[in-house]
């Protein structure tokens, strides 16, 4: 047995544009353990409930994330509106299934730049985050913001998009389809981004279900576990089957969020033709919560829970979101161990770590 | 017409000594744990829900904390839950028996302790 040696590894590190820490226990080159340590940032967001009113706190619950931002918009006014038995009208669940995919496809391709930036592909990293400006110009003219929306609510959504503006979002998506089969094709057939990436970091499904893993690292894992098919939005009217790849490596993670980006396209597409014309996009809400509601929404990183508990006044008693990154610590953690020191940054970029999110 | 199953809510009360044993029998099941989430319900104590998932269906278990603070930890039987052990531990300041990875309050690196409950 060579001597052990603990190396610290973040929180502040190139490839993490947040803080995380592990604390790598190596032998040689070799991983032996890591440990991580979170909380340098957190926020405390939950506890606002007991001074925002139901109403309001959405405000605060996508400002969890600056990535999943709508996502978690959603999944809050889903949860509360679940509470209070309220229905939302359908068109406005297309398009809350229209932007979540928007989202989706941004934070995929900022995550695949980042890879890119990870292993030294400047290029490659500039032209997904290039591709990723076509949907948050998008974002910023269907909903004014290019970072946080506010235009969920409880009760359904506070803009309409317009039919010319919708057909515009398809155009648009579709007229970078061909240079996204380019750019991110690299990351599919370019023998260095293999080199780097296959049979790293191994995740196995036995070892991924044991550890809960959720989303692109549980899929990679060959784990069919998707939320969407839970019956959020209108996922299931549209014919929604997850992406699951069998390797469980770094290139399995990478190849799901690469076919996810088309996927989510092709998504918002049926939802565009399918969506109803006109009509309500919200109902009125009038009333105190009471009651409790359990919810989940397929974060582009994986399952995010939202608890509410409400206590018969504007204010809910408990508000408890648990986000994809916190799942997947234990995963994470568990492909480290016997890795090579070289390949820890790229094994920790492959769960996508949100430290905004879980610092929540 | 698609199948809303997030709209199921199957919570179930469980026993504080009875935790440990329910969760190995719904590992066993293969059910895997989703989060543990803590209320302070003030003068009647803490009260914790387990969820876990099979099939995109969850089931709950509520289990109020006893008044020594102290719950047997489920990371034996399910590792990945010292995540949300560790963060309950130093939000709400309740002391997980036997937990696999423990931090030692040091989980999350906060200005108050435990604000979730003060009295503590």
């Amino acid at each position: 047995m060579g001597k052990r040696t603990i190396i610290p590894f973040g929180p502040q590190h190139p490839v993490l544009p947040e803080p995380v820490h592990l604390d790598l226990v190596i032998e040689d080159e070799k991983v032996i353990e890591a440990i991580p340590s979170i909380g340098f940032i957190h926020r405390g967001l939950e506890k606002l409930v007991e001074k925002k009113e139901y109403t309001e706190m959405v405000y605060v619950i996508e400002r969890i994330c600056g990535i999943c931002s709508f996502g978690h918009g959603w999944g809050y006014c889903s949860t509360v509106e679940g509470m209070m038995g309220i229905e939302v009208p359908e068109r406005a669940d297309y398009l809350r299934t229209v932007w979540n995919e928007m989202g989706r496809i941004h934070s995929h391709l900022l995550w695949l730049g980042l890879l890119a930036d990870g292993f030294g592909f400047e290029s490659l990293f500039m032209h997904c985050w290039r591709l990723r400006e076509t949907v948050l110009d998008l974002f910023e003219e269907t909903t004014g913001g290019r970072v946080i929306f506010s235009v969920c609510k409880v009760g359904g959504i506070r803009k309409d998009i317009d039919p010319a503006t919708l057909k515009k979002i398809v155009e648009k998506l579709n007229g970078i389809k061909k240079e996204l089969r380019d750019v991110l094709g690299v990351f599919i057939d370019d023998s260095s981004v293999k080199s780097r990436l296959c049979g790293l970091g191994v995740l196995t499904k036995t070892d991924a279900e044991g550890l809960c893993a959720v989303g692109p690292v549980a899929r990679a894992s060959g784990i069919v576990q998707d939320m969407r098919l839970a019956g959020q939005g209108k996922y299931l009217d549209l014919g929604f089957e997850p992406i699951v790849e069998t390797d469980g490596d770094c290139y399995a993670r990478c190849k799901v969020r690469v076919r996810e980006v088309f996927q989510s396209i092709e998504l918002i597409e049926k939802a565009v033709e399918r969506m109803p014309e006109g009509g309500d996009i919200a109902v009125e809400v009038k009333g105190n919560v009471d009651g409790e509601f359990i919810n989940r929404m397929e974060q582009p990183r994986g399952e995010a829970v939202y608890y509410a508990k409400g206590q018969g006044t504007k204010f809910l008693e408990r508000m408890r979101v648990r986000t994809p990154t916190d799942a997947n610590i234990p995963a994470m953690v568990k492909i480290l161990q016997g890795c090579e020191i070289a390949d820890v940054p790229m094994i920790v970029l492959t769960i996508d770590p949100c430290i905004s999110c879980t610092e929540r | 017409m698609s199948e809303k199953k997030f709209m199921i809510q199957d919570f179930v009360a469980v026993e504080a000594e009875k935790i440990s044993d329910t969760v190995k029998d719904l590992i066993a099941d293969g059910y895997r744990v989703t989060q543990i989430c803590a209320t302070n319900k003030g003068e009647k104590g803490i009260e914790l829900l387990y969820s876990f998932d099979k099939d995109h269906v969850l089931k709950n278990l509520r289990v109020m904390v006893p008044e020594n603070g102290e719950i047997s930890s489920i990371s034996d039987v399910c590792w990945a839950a010292f995540i949300y052990e560790n963060e309950l531990h130093d939000l709400f300041g309740i002391d997980f028996r036997h937990l696999a990875l423990d931090y030692g309050g040091h989980f999350f690196r906060i200005s108050e302790k435990t604000p979730w409950n003060p009295q503590k």
